[in-house]
């Protein structure tokens, strides 16, 4: 029998004067989770990445959803992005990507 | 009920008012709705700064506390100082270059925050012995986020294995942990949900995480608003009437 995963998504904003490539981005949030988990823990997370916008700085995210919080303190603890200063902030997080969708036009507004 | 997240310890350049204000704004933006700068312990000048960021803080619907961060050498310097400044700030923090001092301070009722700012584990003095004299006066123990950040490597890997230790001391003696940016720059703030999460690197549950962003400063707050206030009399001890409303 196939056990379901729970998935979660994470919508992201990435704040930077810079604009980066999706492979970049992509790399420095692998790196990132990498050091702080080691790749026995990265591969724990079910990391992938769902949506990118260069222009607006917008990233969409899935991960396992009893790993979170890891992902969470990994996302926080990217300060560069191919040696460019960055912070990358977690905007909302969401079981389905249609909740997720409705979430992140609230925070948007919110700000 | 929501929680309301506070900073402690943002540290902009209060020379360039430029990027305070855009630091304070953005610390309002990422979901803080209270904040403290430490200002420099000269009387005139810090009473110029605190009167300008509690304007700008202001504008962003950010409260304001005002922190001043001692650095003494001595434990007997330690005592001047608190003296001199206690009644003059919201929050005081010490910032534990040596053993002795963090015993002091420790010890001392008018100490609100202990900081262990260097990342070598043999310069940090929260053992044991620290955190029981700690839990005996009303302090607690700020950790900062910014080292974490900023540190590679191997530096990292310790640093987080000692503020591990130090967390791990701190609920076995019930002393409050205030987790606070340190932020430099506005691309060194984290919002207070991711603040918690780098706390659960060092072993924190989620609530524990939470509270060092919210409850534990909110607390500290509160506790030296009421002794500030001109009502306060001793703990627990307020002047609600006086003169005329006596009658």
């Amino acid at each position: 029998m196939q056990i379901k995963l729970r998935r979660r998504y994470l919508a992201l904003k990435i704040d930077s004067s810079e604009k980066f490539e999706q492979k970049e981005f992509l790399d420095a949030l692998w790196n990132a989770v990498i050091r702080l988990f080691g790749e026995y823990g990265a591969s724990k997370t079910g990391l992938a990445l769902i949506g990118y916008n260069m222009e607006k700085g917008f990233a969409i995210i899935r991960v396992a959803h009893t790993e979170v919080e890891k992902v969470r303190a990994a996302i926080a603890s990217i300060t560069e992005v191919t040696a460019k200063p960055v912070a990358i902030h977690v905007l909302a997080v969401s079981g389905t990507l249609k909740a997720l969708h409705r979430k992140f036009r609230a925070a948007i507004r919110g700000n | 009920m929501r929680r309301v997240f506070a900073d402690l310890n943002l540290q902009p350049n209060l020379s360039d008012m430029e990027q305070t204000k855009r630091m304070i704004a953005k610390a309002s933006d990422l979901g803080y709705r209270l904040i403290a700068i430490p200002v420099p312990p000269s009387t005139s000048l810090a009473e110029k700064y605190v009167q300008q960021l509690r304007g700008i803080c202001q504008e962003n619907s950010v409260d304001f506390v005002s922190r001043l961060n001692l650095k003494p050498k001595t434990p007997r310097e330690l005592l001047q100082l608190l003296r001199k400044f206690r009644r003059k700030f919201e929050i005081i923090a010490v910032m534990c270059d040596s053993k002795a001092v963090a015993r002091q301070a420790a010890k001392d009722h008018r100490v609100d925050l202990l900081n262990f700012p260097s990342p070598d584990p043999h310069k940090r003095f929260f053992d044991k012995a620290e955190a029981e004299l700690t839990s005996n006066s009303q302090a607690s123990l700020e950790i900062e986020i910014k080292p974490l950040l900023t540190l590679k490597g191997p530096a990292r890997i310790r640093l987080l294995s000692t503020l591990r230790k130090e967390a791990a001391i701190a609920k076995k003696f019930q002393v409050p942990i205030v987790v606070s940016s340190g932020a430099t720059s506005e691309l060194l703030l984290r919002k207070p949900f991711e603040m918690a999460a780098l706390a659960t690197l060092f072993d924190l549950d989620k609530p524990s995480a939470l509270d060092a962003v919210s409850k534990n400063p909110l607390a500290i707050i509160k506790r030296n608003r009421e002794k500030l206030s001109p009502r306060f009399v001793a703990p627990g001890i307020r002047l609600i009437r006086m003169g005329k409303d006596c009658k």
